[in-house]
């Protein structure tokens, strides 16, 4: 429950809540005026972690040499190879495969399932289990323009518009024109999506849509359909095997530069073992736990960027990796569940951002990153509330959505955030939640094209490791699309790819030698290795005691 | 864990541990020195890897939880477990119908509840178990599909259960023929579909692709806004 003088503080959340439930009468969602091009400029500038001097720095090594990224992913691509090439007989090969999936979220899996529907033998490998990703963490929605008053085209440009124009057209066209047939492909594989009593689409806007197209399985849309995908893929032990608990630590090219194959590592056992492919994909999703810019994270445990370095040090180009993603609403209170997802969904059901004095302050379905300066903009300005250990957070008034939509709407549908809140003693129906931006998505990633290729030949990708498609900033709802919309696309051209003549040639990790020249020019630690695979929250007390080689860099 | 705090004593799988208070479980392995590869996932309550058999001190009852859900007590005794050895049977959804006779033939152990509802109290998402298999029985798949809606698999019913009935894979095959044979179809769904295979917006489409970054901006700022 929340102490007592934060009590005080939502008192008059509950004084202002009449006056703004007679606006939304009013006004419908339109309860505060969206910021114009010149205002939503001024308020990124001025208060998006982004921007910061610090955010960003020129990458020394690698493919985008000389670009500015952000300052914690030029770090991470900045480290030692986890191997010494020269260890390594990559004749020996121990799996083989027409197309190997790497990482099992949502866009792994959906590409697994395409390219063994395809006749293509698959094989996973992912480090933790099946289904173990931020897919299926998903809260708020997927969205696809299926409906009356909604159109591709008016889906396209609210993509574009809320990436800051920065998008790939080819790729923004492609997540817009699957949009429909992807949902439609996820119905007929058994997922449950909320309807009308008619069978329409039960659907709500979210933050910079301009028609209401997100589709949701309740609060839990990530799961409702990773879920279903994981059970398809047990379902399916002729075509796809999978290996868990196994990190890939190294791709493995041909002399052509070619991707052939990879180094994988199992994380209990130590063992390594060469994995041969005819097509690859990376689908190992974002880096929200590389706590960039120190900020807590809603990602997965394994969240960790494996992909991106992978990639970059066989030579893919990566785009926007100077755009980070913070989502408006983390959890700051109670302190077990800081940084906790607290769904898009509950703002684009009727609840409001609020200041300490209960006062509306920001259109609520703002795009992510406006949204999100705009709450750092109020309590840098003394107008947040402070929980006991010092976190700033703003109110979100989510007892007012069952006064907009009625008594027993929130458990209907957001029975995830009811149960999380309730955990800890906190009725959401009752009292508000306090949040303040957390760090969520990677909006850049490794550059793709439409048909989910990298400059590499054999090596696709897909989902949130990949880049260009949401431009510098992705709204609510795209990312649940762009896994499934890239992840079939990934899978089928993999398979294709496979079904062709692929000339393995002699395997060579001789990427790595030269990359790990480059990084010892720059006298890098030699403890700092990536990929990272898994984040370290061992407290300095106890990590000063453990001094076996296994607790140098993050995992051994 | 910010400030100084008073400190609880945990035995983590066996081990005493002294860990501050107000811990998760999964902080409390952290803060005892482990970097965990089992028994942990979203560390958010969404993915049930990490499902935790606990005593509390001074009770005989087992509990289960989600360790980054379960905030520990002083004397508590925990073990993770990372998986249930389930049995998980194989099928095509293109081949089996959404009635009784697909659970008879795939979940046979179903029909051997006893209706002690241990796995009702098993359940970390307080999901009631015991009726969805209930209503499992009786061929009710569209109960079973709704009553079990938050299941994140953790495995802990299945666990417990002594008629040995992996009630998670039931409920998810439930989901799943709810989702393809009984939920009501979309008309726009379809219709959506059929026009852009069709081909109706790739005009308009090229066009938006080749825009210029001015036109662009203008059209989007100047674009209606029509929400639900």
């Amino acid at each position: 429950m929340y102490p007592e003088y934060m009590m005080e503080s939502i008192k008059k959340v509950e004084k202002t809540r009449p006056h703004r439930l007679e606006i939304v009468k009013k006004y419908g969602k339109q309860v505060f005026p969206a910021m114009s091009e010149k205002e939503r400029d001024e308020i990124l500038n001025k208060y998006h972690p982004d921007y910061k001097t610090e955010a960003r720095r020129e990458v020394r090594v690698g493919p985008n040499k000389g670009e500015k990224l952000t300052t914690k992913v030029a770090d991470m691509l900045e480290s030692h190879s986890r191997i010494d090439p020269k260890m390594f007989d990559l004749e020996k090969v121990d799996h083989e495969t027409d197309v190997m999936v790497i990482g099992a979220g949502s866009a792994g899996m959906a590409s697994a399932i395409t390219a063994a529907n395809n006749g293509s033998d698959v094989l996973i490998v992912t480090k933790l289990r099946l289904g173990d990703s931020n897919s299926m963490m998903a809260q708020g929605g997927i969205q696809a323009a299926d409906q009356d008053d909604d159109s591709p085209s008016i889906h396209y440009l609210d993509v574009i518009g809320g990436g800051h124009f920065d998008n790939k057209p080819k790729l923004v066209e492609a997540l817009v024109k699957d949009g429909p047939k992807s949902i439609q492909w996820l119905e007929n594989l058994g997922v449950m999506f909320d309807k009308n009593p008619n069978g329409s689409m039960s659907v709500k806007p979210g933050g910079g849509t301009s028609r209401s197209r997100m589709h949701s399985t309740r609060d839990y849309t990530g799961a409702g359909i990773c879920r279903v995908l994981r059970d398809e893929v047990y379902n399916k032990p002729d075509k796809i095997k999978y290996i868990e608990y196994t990190a890939i630590v190294e791709l493995i090219l041909n002399k052509k530069g070619h991707a052939v194959g990879a180094v994988a590592y199992h994380l209990d056992t130590k063992q390594y073992s060469i994995v041969k492919a005819k097509s690859i994909i990376i689908a190992t999703g974002g880096f929200g736990r590389l706590h960039v810019g120190g900020f807590e994270t809603t990602n997965h445990y394994g969240a960790t960027a494996d992909g991106l370095m992978l990639a970059y040090r066989a030579g893919a180009n990566l785009l926007y990796m100077d755009s980070v993603q913070y989502h408006p609403t983390g959890a700051v209170f109670p302190e077990q569940i800081v940084g906790f997802l607290c769904t898009e969904k509950i703002r684009t059901l009727g609840a409001q951002p609020l200041n300490k004095n209960g006062e509306l302050f920001v259109y609520p379905l703002e795009p992510r990153d406006i949204e999100a300066s705009s709450f750092i903009r109020e309590t840098i300005n003394g107008m947040g509330i402070e929980t006991p250990s010092g976190l700033k957070g703003i109110w979100l008034d989510s007892p007012l959505i069952e006064k907009i939509e009625g008594d027993g709407t929130i458990e209907k549908t957001l029975p995830a955030m009811l149960r999380q809140f309730s955990r800890f003693d906190i009725d959401i129906r009752k009292y508000p939640m306090l949040v303040y931006p957390t760090l969520h998505y990677q909006n850049g990633g490794i550059e793709i094209n439409q048909k989910a290729e990298t400059k590499i030949k054999g090596l696709y990708v897909a989902g949130e490791a990949s880049g260009g498609v949401h431009g510098r900033n992705r709204l609510m709802g795209n990312s649940q699309l762009d896994i499934i919309v890239f992840g079939r696309r990934a899978g089928l051209n993999a398979s294709k790819r496979a079904k062709g003549k692929v000339a393995f040639g002699k395997f060579s990790l001789e990427h790595v030698n030269k990359y790990e020249k480059e990084v010892s020019k720059l006298k890098i630690d030699k403890n700092k290795i990536a990929p990272v695979i898994l984040p370290d929250y061992i407290p300095d007390h106890v990590k000063k005691r453990q001094m076996t080689s296994e607790f140098y860099g993050t995992l051994s | 864990m910010s400030k100084i705090r008073e400190m609880v004593n945990v035995f983590i799988m066996g081990e005493a541990n002294e860990v501050p208070a107000g811990s998760t479980i999964i902080m409390a392995f952290e803060y005892a020195g482990y970097q965990l590869k089992k028994g942990i996932g979203c560390r958010e309550g969404f993915c049930g890897a990490c499902a935790t058999i606990y005593r509390e001190k001074g009770d005989y009852k087992l509990k289960g939880g989600l360790a980054c859900q379960t905030v520990v007590t002083d004397g508590m005794s925990l073990v993770q477990i990372p998986f249930v050895p389930a049995e998980k049977p194989i099928y095509n959804m293109d081949e089996i119908t959404p009635d009784i006779n697909t659970i008879k033939e795939l979940f046979p152990t179903v029909f051997r509840c006893v209706s002690c509802n241990t796995c009702t109290k098993a359940c970390p998402q307080d999901i009631q178990v015991m009726d969805y298999v209930q209503a499992l029985k009786r061929g009710d798949i569209a109960r079973t599909a709704n009553l079990s809606f938050d299941c994140i698999r953790c495995g802990l019913c299945a666990l417990r259960c002594p008629s040995e009935i992996v009630q998670y894979n039931a409920a998810t095959l439930a989901r799943r023929l709810y989702g393809k044979y009984l939920a009501k179809k979309s008309p726009e769904l379809e219709k959506s579909v059929n026009e852009i295979e069709k081909g109706k917006y790739d005009k308009e489409l090229a066009e938006l692709a080749k825009m210029d970054r001015k036109k662009l901006t203008e059209k989007y700022y100047s674009r209606e806004i029509k929400l639900k």
